[in-house]
């Protein structure tokens, strides 16, 4: 079991799909698929047991690693793990090889290109959620950009260009403030102690005044928050997801928007407690949070594309999850945490039957179909479930997460709690006319009489999917037992900051200062 | 062994590199002219290989300058790291040039043997220009390099746009020479000196002498027009298209390099005492350039065009290095200058491989599915653009990094972040081709479609790709090199680079 103790695991998960992507790239085009398959079965195989390897009672990283890179500049290759990215990784390494199945039949042509895309993306999107040295987390932000954006523009669809440089433009013009805020904490942290350092644990020791706090938190936030997205941010989403392959969607719907709520909660909470903890800033992004829950909700209501509308609906999930963020207690982040793994499984689920039924019929137009029910019955179902599980019906895992967060707002914002509540109404407004459109109603285009039912692939790879949502619905206790540490963790930073921090005054988090008393002044 | 220039022999030694590739640019053009007799035809192969073999003998002259020392900075000819480090990049901006003309000249019919005696000399300028600590040698060195560049940029004469450029960057090329020299000469009026050894000692009585300033003012622009700073540019769109590509690579490259290595000799170590002064200049220089620049490459439908505004942006992040006044500053600015000539000059390469007969095709639609027509320079050409974005992965990032992180050690948050929002807008024109390169469907018509860059060239340019990335996964070594580099400017008293952290 030394495999899971040390750094390899993690350094497997995260080269391993760039390996298969040269071996994709090499091998003849009919090879590629089978390739990629390959890699993420054993991805797969390699993360499960990461879950029970994990130990719950620490809170601190685990499977850490520090080998140094570019020493002059004090670069490490950085990696751990602790219960808020042990999720990422597996929910990660799990729809790589579903991704690949949904793409089974969908791409015809540059297969070779295509597979060694979404593996590389895979190792961008793993190393982010690993990744301790701030350096490394930004190559890997930004290098998983490349392969998505070939991906939309590449095998897209009709406006797949204009979607794709949305998507590269607006997340790499937000993750450049970051970039110039890594360097500036790089600049303080050398001043103080004469050290070149890019480490997440030399950053988190930095005392920063409350002036440079909110400079360096705005420069993290938008960056986090155009990958989220929160509204206003949010318009490259739509149109990104449109035009995407099924994979595309799947992955950015799955993990990559997952990136952002995950810098929030690794990056931009923690290292600046005091300029996130203040009460300008949980304000702002409750309400923009809030309006993103209503107002894309109200949206997806009208759209006459079934894929638009669950794109949508992609922004109104992460509202709440960035009101449980924001709610700063145990409740929201873990409600966060929940939503984060649960609208990961359900709406990479809608995506794929939105994908199976493209395929069949070409069109994602909600007109076009009707009365699907009675010509492919298991496509009904499976879309039935997970619309209610999009919804958040009791016994799904949307149920939990939005329970926690709402539980967690209304601790501080009863409020914004009670209108965000509503969104759960809303929720049900804009997806079960969707379903009865599709599904229900009478068969009136006879095209759609012949279409085929579920293959046995397609099935194989929504079961998994299927039995996530019940188990995160159900009991998800071993799942918030292992994250409540580091929850507990990260809260109590922003906690104690929240009290010591007064306006010009140096703010040190308690857990990490003790060592760093000489380098103060 | 150590130099101290009291015999005028120590000279020889000092410019050994530049001596001998100027014998080697004579050699060249005499093995052309008894190879053609007064025959009217291309010339052989042999005398570009003859050339590239005159840039690794000269190299090497080069490597062994860093065995000898100098007594004190009190020389014509600086004999230092730094100068060694610059020569390096220009030889390799040099080499780069020849091996994407291999085949390309022959092409367009303009295979004569002086286009490779002039670019040598062209080079020897430019290895002067990085030497130079006394502003006569500069102003030699400018010129020499200038004038083969003049003719080097009109060398198909049939053609109307390399004439057209040929003659505009004559005309303001000769005017900004003009104001060079007369630069030089207030300077000299008011410090009684052309040196900058020992103008140095008299900068605190000279800060206040108006003459001095308006000399200096004019050195500045001088160089600034050499180096294609905006609103100094003008000049520069036009040359850049009409020329030969593998000269406008050589251009966008080399001479830049060496007319940097100038404004730092001047202005950084030199004139540190007037730091003041001219920094308030160059920072309003550098965001002008730096705006400007990419925004107007934004609007090019030409790639070529747009590669050349591209370069005018790059000079804007090299002055935020100049302007970083610290120890990084320097090395930061070696370290970019490095990867900058080799995307640049491999940028350039790419646009000689998508053409049809001996035309290239320039337009950006011409470019619709290059990246499947020709997958390894399609590949290699994204290299190149997304590290002149200064995406991760290509060293073009972590020489930006390096500027950064320079110009916020120094205090300057301004400039580090217009130069972040800059970089924001240059993404979208280069992203730009690679959209057209992969994602838009190749024309109809396929037929007639050449690469003109030959195996030497696409082999320079792989290479060039591959040393891009390793910059970015392995870049210790350089990063060291280039702080050893700088730290031989210390030795000048006084000089700003001293005054880092």
């Amino acid at each position: 079991m030394d495999f899971y103790r040390s750094h390899w695991v993690l350094t497997f998960l995260v080269f391993a799909p760039l390996i298969g992507a040269v071996v994709a790239l090499v091998l003849p085009a009919a090879r590629a698929r089978w390739v990629a398959l390959w890699t993420g079965v054993i991805e797969l195989l390699v993360a499960t047991p990461l879950f029970w390897t994990f130990e719950p009672v620490g809170a601190a990283m685990q499977n850490e690693v520090a080998l140094p890179w570019i020493p002059n500049w004090g670069i490490y290759y950085r990696l751990g793990l602790d219960g808020i990215s042990l999720f990422m990784v597996l929910l990660t390494a799990l729809l790589l090889p579903l991704m690949v199945l949904g793409s089974w039949t969908y791409i015809k042509d540059r297969e070779r290109v295509f597979y060694a895309m979404l593996l590389a993306l895979t190792t961008g999107v793993m190393g982010v959620f690993v990744a301790l040295d701030m350096f490394l987390f930004y190559v890997f932000w930004e290098m998983m950009l490349i392969p998505m954006y070939f991906l939309i523009g590449v095998w897209g669809g009709k406006d797949r260009i204009y979607a794709a440089v949305k998507f590269f433009l607006y997340t790499a013009a937000g993750s450049l403030l970051m970039l110039v805020g890594i360097l500036y904490l790089f600049s303080r942290y050398q001043a103080l102690t004469g050290e070149s350092s890019f480490a997440y644990g030399d950053f988190l020791s930095l005392p920063l005044t409350s002036g440079e706090q909110a400079w360096l938190f705005a420069a993290f936030a938008i960056a986090f928050a155009i990958k989220v997205p929160v509204f206003p941010l949010h318009t490259w989403l739509p149109a990104a997801h449109v035009q995407a392959p099924t994979a595309g969607s799947v992955i950015l719907a799955g993990v990559l928007l997952k990136m952002g709520t995950y810098g929030f909660l690794r990056f931009a909470l923690p290292l600046f407690p005091g300029a996130a903890s203040a009460d300008t800033t949980v304000l702002l992004f409750m309400v923009l949070g809030l309006i993103g829950i209503i107002y894309t909700a109200m949206v997806a209501a009208v759209q006459p594309n079934a894929k638009r509308l669950v794109a949508y609906t992609s922004v109104a999930h992460l509202g709440f999850a960035v009101l449980g963020i924001f709610a700063l207690n145990v409740q929201g982040i873990q409600g966060a945490l929940i939503l984060m793994i649960a609208h990961g499984v359900s709406t990479p689920m809608l995506f794929f039957l939105l994908g199976m039924l493209y395929e069949r019929t070409h069109s994602y137009e909600i007109e076009d179909f009707g009365g699907l029910a009675a010509s492919i019955p298991i496509f009904a179902l499976m879309l039935v479930f997970a619309a209610l599980a999009s919804i958040g019906l009791p016994g799904t895992g949307g149920f939990v997460s939005e329970f926690l967060v709402l539980i967690g707002t209304f601790r501080v914002q009863p409020w914004i709690a009670f209108i965000a509540a509503s969104g759960v109404i809303f929720a049900a407004f804009y997806m079960l006319p969707m379903v009865q459109r599709t599904v229900f109603n009478s068969l009136t285009r006879p095209a759609n009489r012949a279409i085929p039912d579920l293959c046995g692939r397609e099935i194989a790879l929504l079961v998994p999917l299927v039995a996530i949502i019940l188990w995160l619905g159900i009991y998800p206790r071993p799942i918030l037992e292992r994250m409540e540490p580091s929850v507990g963790r990260l809260i109590e930073r922003v906690e104690t900051s929240r009290f010591v921090s007064t306006p010009g005054e140096a703010v040190v988090a308690s857990s990490a200062s003790s060592s760093d008393e000489g380098i103060r002044e | 062994m150590t130099l101290d220039f009291a015999s005028q022999a120590d000279y020889l030694l000092a410019l050994l590199p530049e001596i001998v590739l100027s014998l080697w640019a004579m050699l060249v053009l005499m093995v052309d002219v008894f190879q053609k007799g007064n025959r009217v035809e291309a010339s052989r192969p042999v005398v570009a290989w003859l050339s590239l073999a005159g840039l690794v003998v000269t190299a090497a002259a080069n490597g062994w300058l860093l065995t000898i020392e100098e007594a004190a900075v009190t020389g014509m000819v600086a004999v230092d790291s730094f100068r060694v480090f610059v020569n390096f990049i220009v030889l390799i901006a040099a080499a780069l040039a020849i091996l994407i003309s291999i085949g390309y000249l022959d092409r367009r019919g303009i295979n004569r043997g002086e286009f490779y005696a002039l670019l040598l000399f062209a080079t020897v300028g430019m290895m002067l220009l990085g030497a130079a600590r006394d502003l006569i040698l500069l102003f030699l060195a400018l010129e020499l390099m200038s004038v083969a560049l003049y003719v080097l940029v009109g060398f198909d004469r049939r053609d109307p746009r390399s004439s057209e450029g040929a003659l505009k960057y004559f005309l303001l090329g000769s005017f900004s020479s003009g104001f060079l020299l007369y630069g030089i000469a207030l300077v000299f009026g008011s410090a009684r000196s052309t040196n900058l050894s020992a103008i140095v000692p008299l900068l605190p009585s000279l800060q206040e002498s108006p003459m001095f300033l308006i000399g200096a003012g004019l050195l500045l622009v001088g160089l600034a027009f050499k180096v294609a700073v905006m609103p100094f540019h003008v000049w520069t769109p036009d040359a850049y298209d009409g020329a030969p590509t593998p000269v406008t690579a050589l251009m966008a490259t080399g001479v830049k390099a060496a007319a940097f290595a100038a404004f730092i000799r001047v202005f950084a170590v030199g004139f540190a005492g007037i730091y003041n002064e001219w920094s308030v200049v160059l920072s309003w220089l550098a965001l002008l350039t730096m705006f400007g620049a990419n925004l107007i490459a934004l609007t090019q439908g030409s790639v070529k065009r747009m590669l050349a505004y591209s370069s005018i942006a790059h000079a804007g992040y090299l002055l935020v290095a100049v302007l970083a006044a610290n120890a990084y500053g320097a090395a930061a600015f070696l370290f970019y200058l490095l990867v900058y000539t080799l995307m640049t000059a491999g940028a350039f390469g790419i646009v000689i491989a998508n053409s049809r007969g001996a035309n290239e095709l320039n337009k950006l639609d011409d470019y619709a599915g290059f990246g499947w027509r020709e997958p390894l320079l399609g590949a290699v050409f994204s290299i190149f653009l997304l590290s002149l974005a200064g995406f991760p992965l290509t060293g073009g990032f972590i020489g930006k990094l390096y500027i950064l992180r320079s110009s916020l050690e120094a205090g300057n948050v301004e400039l580090a972040v217009s130069l972040v929002l800059a970089s924001v807008i240059s993404y979208f024109y280069y992203l730009r081709v690679v959209v057209v390169m992969y994602m838009r469907p190749a024309p109809a018509e396929e037929a007639n479609r050449t690469v003109l860059l030959t195996g030497p060239g696409q082999l320079a340019m792989s290479v060039s790709a591959v040393a891009v990335l390793a910059l970015f996964f392995v870049p210790g070594w350089v990063l060291d090199v280039a702080q050893r580099s700088v730290a031989s400017l210390f030795t000048v008293p006084g000089t700003f680079f001293g005054l880092g952290p």
